[in-house]
């Protein structure tokens, strides 16, 4: 009888245990997740991170939410600085632009190293075109372009995100290469410099395809040339700056990353999470829409190196054209 | 002409299918209760919610969000009456006179202007939407920097007026406030500055609310405290059928203000980045200038609770505007809606219109009918929310400071904003028993990081010629709005100089 109650005792104890450790093994999270943006609403990035958040809901792959936040101040400087002081927090994650190589290295200051960040996927590779308002008669492809450019002089006013981020960047390579000199305005998100494009505020942009998308197809806004390798599938008529015999090809990546010291645990699961999504038709079907390239998602460790070889670009990049190129000061 | 109404009854007759009514009351009710909640705003309450959108079909989810959208911006009314705390950063002006209205026992008087307010704000805002829809997305374009820092201008203008007489005074807070918004991280080079003590926490800047809080939460109560020593007793308040047909008679006295309030939350609110909160703030301060009796603003002015009232949901509708025409949301509320959107398989933009009729009309009936839901609901509840008055002010008082500090805590999530609060509702403490007006510190650190960011992007673009601002071949808009701004800030000093005359005769 005692032997039987001991057993009972002994069984009830080990399923116990097995209840306990089975949720012990996969990691979920336990409250809401915030997810960064490290820029301001109606951009590419914003546009990324709430799709994905939507998805998130809509597949149920996350017991808690997911909470976009936008961080657009000082070029992505506040939400970097917000990702480390929240080293070690398991329920944060930020969708990233350049602005994760380029901020840092102009803003030693900011003490903020994106090599030390907890990397999880890299979603897509975004892309660039050159667009300008389909009333500008005058200009039909690049050279008319450069032309008219060269005739205004330094009041032709470009627009883009951020300062010394991405746009910038790309527009003092183009300076570099033309022998032109603009006006580069910031703006706190794409959606934005779309918007003052279409409104005639600013001449010319650098915006990524989404975020023009709806403007090109009513026919507000035209593309010029795309810097890219080939020609995307969703711009069949738009040369690539190559063919055109002009060295420009630049990328956007759209990684999502955790803060340092994330546990092991938290990263694999975001991690694969992450990669249902990007498995998704819905997210291959956007990224084809869009004129993203989706082709496979590194990564985890390989994200890291990506991150390093692409860290080391950018500061090489920027020391060409020089930091105050950017930075317009 | 004929072609809208033709729309326009398609939509109404969708918003009252079973799913879609079911939607609006549902969403109304949310709304409310969230927006009531310090620190829980339309945008966590509608990012909270979104998921539940994708059970039902696109035109069912919209209709949802947008009811609570509208439920919120009037449930920061309730704590902003009873409780003098702002449940939601759109209803900070609502304090300004409905916290006093309800030290008077007029609760009830104020949360049924708030209401009736609203349902106006609503109305005509939503009628033009209906009709001016593309011809205003074309005016929100033609809005640059110039013109958004010429509007905030004209924002600030309408502040002068708020302080009272003392002018210095009011420019010395609003300076307090522009000072607390230029913490953190400078909006275009993005280098840290006025990092105070070279804490880390300082890069994140001051939040809005924090501020808000702090002032009308903790430095309010500390000075109602010493004032009355806690010996307050609130008139136990009834709201009855008779009472509200007594208020009816009197909408009079502030249907111009909230006429008037509700025409330019639209506009401020179809603008991309501005929205709500600062619609509600020019309101208010509109309001006060052009009243009969200015003194009386702040002390519990009927007008003061509507204008605002009237401005926040007129703005909040207006801020559908930009998203649905040009795909840029005018509030982070919305832009959670444009992500709702997206999932939806809907591309907002210039072609949703043409594209997607169904969809976009059925959001508009569905607002016609959200209004008459909200107003109803919100005067049938009416009585639920005065009960919390009826509480001894020690108790009550307790119970708003926790509430305080959960409403922080809750929006930022960090225990230094907590601190932070406290020292600034002491700081607030401090200016009231000095006579500094304090609402337009709270109106600065909303606008100034609008302002700033607009007027460097305007000065780059002139290679730092000032006079782009008053160009009239190139920024009329710009022009119009500052000549306006001059003379709302020189009126006040005229009307100040022409009472002084008058006394002096007088004696």
């Amino acid at each position: 009888m005692k032997q039987k109650i001991l057993r009972s005792i002994l069984a009830m104890t080990g399923a116990l245990a097995m209840i306990i450790a089975a949720p012990a093994q996969a990691w979920e999270p336990k409250k809401p997740v915030e997810f960064i943006i490290m820029a301001g609403t109606g951009g590419g990035a914003d546009q990324i991170a709430r799709l994905l958040q939507g998805l998130i809901e809509k597949k149920g792959l996350s017991p808690r939410p997911f909470i976009p936040i936008n961080k657009p101040g000082g070029s992505g400087a506040e939400a970097l600085r917000y990702l480390q002081d929240k080293a070690g927090d398991d329920h944060v994650v930020m969708m990233t632009l350049n602005s994760f190589y380029t901020t840092p290295i102009i803003q030693p200051d900011l003490g903020v190293d994106p090599t030390g960040f907890t990397p999880i996927g890299l979603m897509a590779m975004d892309t660039f075109l050159l667009w300008v308002h389909t009333d500008r008669n005058d200009i039909t492809d690049l050279d008319s372009y450069v032309k008219a450019v060269k005739s205004t002089g330094k009041s032709w006013k470009v627009g883009g995100t951020g300062s010394g981020q991405e746009d910038s960047v790309l527009t003092a390579m183009m300076e570099a290469e033309f022998g032109y000199n603009v006006t580069y305005i910031p703006f706190p998100g794409g959606g934005t410099v779309a918007k003052n494009l279409i409104g005639k505020q600013i001449d010319s942009t650098v915006n990524n395809p989404s975020e023009q998308m709806a403007f090109y197809q009513a026919g507000s806004s035209k593309p010029l040339v795309q810097f890219t390798g080939e020609r995307m599938a969703a711009f069949p008529d738009v040369p690539t700056a190559k063919e055109l015999g002009i060295g420009i090809e630049y990328y956007m990546q759209r990684s999502v990353n955790g803060p340092p010291g994330m546990s092991a645990g938290a990263a694999e699961f975001y991690r694969n999470l992450f990669q249902e999504l990007f498995d998704s038709k819905e997210w291959q079907d956007f990224c084809t829409s869009d004129g993203l390239t989706c082709d496979t998602m590194i990564a985890g460790s390989d994200l890291g190196d990506f991150h390093a070889t692409q860290y080391v670009a950018h500061e090489k990049l920027i020391e060409q054209v020089g930091a105050s190129a950017i930075t317009g000061e | 002409m004929f072609e809208i109404a033709d729309l326009l009854a398609a939509g109404l007759i969708q918003s009252f299918e079973p799913l879609n009514f079911a939607m609006i009351l549902a969403g109304c009710m949310a709304g409310l209760f969230i927006g009531a909640m310090p620190g829980l705003g339309s945008v966590n309450g509608v990012a909270i919610l979104l998921p539940v959108t994708f059970l039902v079909p696109p035109t069912a989810a919209i209709i949802f969000l947008a009811a609570l959208y509208y439920g919120a911006m009037y449930g920061g009314a309730i704590s902003s009456i009873t409780l003098g705390i702002p449940g939601a950063s759109t209803a900070v002006a609502t304090v300004f006179d409905g916290r006093p209205m309800a030290q008077k026992g007029k609760a009830n008087q104020a949360m049924m202007a708030a209401a009736i307010a609203s349902f106006i704000g609503g109305t005509i805002s939503i009628i033009l939407f209906t009709l001016f829809a593309p011809p205003l997305a074309e005016v929100a374009l033609k809005f640059g920097p110039q013109e958004e820092f010429a509007l905030m201008i004209l924002a600030f203008a309408t502040f002068i007026g708020l302080g009272g007489d003392d002018i210095p005074k009011t420019i010395f807070s609003i300076l307090l406030g522009l000072v607390m918004a230029a913490v953190g991280f400078d909006i275009i080079s993005g280098k840290p500055r006025l990092i105070f003590f070279d804490m880390v926490e300082f890069q994140r800047g001051i939040g809005f609310l924090v501020l808000a809080i702090g002032i009308y939460g903790i430095g309010e109560m500390l000075w109602t405290l010493e004032q009355t020593g806690g010996k307050i007793k609130f008139d136990r308040v009834s709201a009855t059928w008779a009472e509200l047909k007594k208020h009816l008679g009197e909408i009079k006295k502030y249907l111009p203000t909230t006429s008037l309030s509700s025409v330019l939350g639209f506009f401020v609110g179809t603008l991309p980045a501005a929205g709500a909160t600062p619609a509600s703030l020019m309101a208010y301060g509109l309001a006060k200038t052009f009243s009969k009796d200015p003194d009386s603003f702040g002390k519990g002015n009927i007008s003061g609770v509507a204008a605002p009232e009237a401005a926040n949901n007129a703005a909040s509708t207006g801020s559908m505007l930009p998203m649905i025409t040009l795909g840029i949301p005018g509030s982070p509320t919305t832009a959670i809606l444009l992500g709702g959107m997206i999932i939806w398989g809907l591309r907002p933009g210039p072609l949703l219109f043409a594209n997607n009729p169904d969809f976009v009309w059925g959001l508009i009936g569905s607002m016609y009918v959200a209004n008459f839901v909200t107003v109803a609901l919100n005067l049938a509840l009416i009585p639920l929310f005065v009960r919390v008055l009826a509480m001894p002010f020690t108790i009550l008082t307790p119970i708003i400071f926790i509430l305080c500090f959960v409403g922080v805590f809750a929006t930022t999530d960090r225990m230094f904003d907590v601190w932070l609060m406290l020292v600034l509702g002491l700081g607030g403490y401090l200016l009231r028993k000095l006579n500094y007006p304090v609402a337009p510190a709270v109106l600065a650190i909303v606008l100034g990081p609008l302002a700033e960011r607009s007027m460097r992007q305007s000065l780059i673009g002139s290679q730092g010629d000032v006079t782009t601002f008053i160009s009239i071949s190139e920024h009329p808009i710009s022009l119009g709005c500052i000549v306006i701004a001059v003379v709302l800030m020189l009126y006040p000093v005229w009307s100040n100089y022409r009472r002084k005359i008058a006394n002096k005769t007088a004696f």
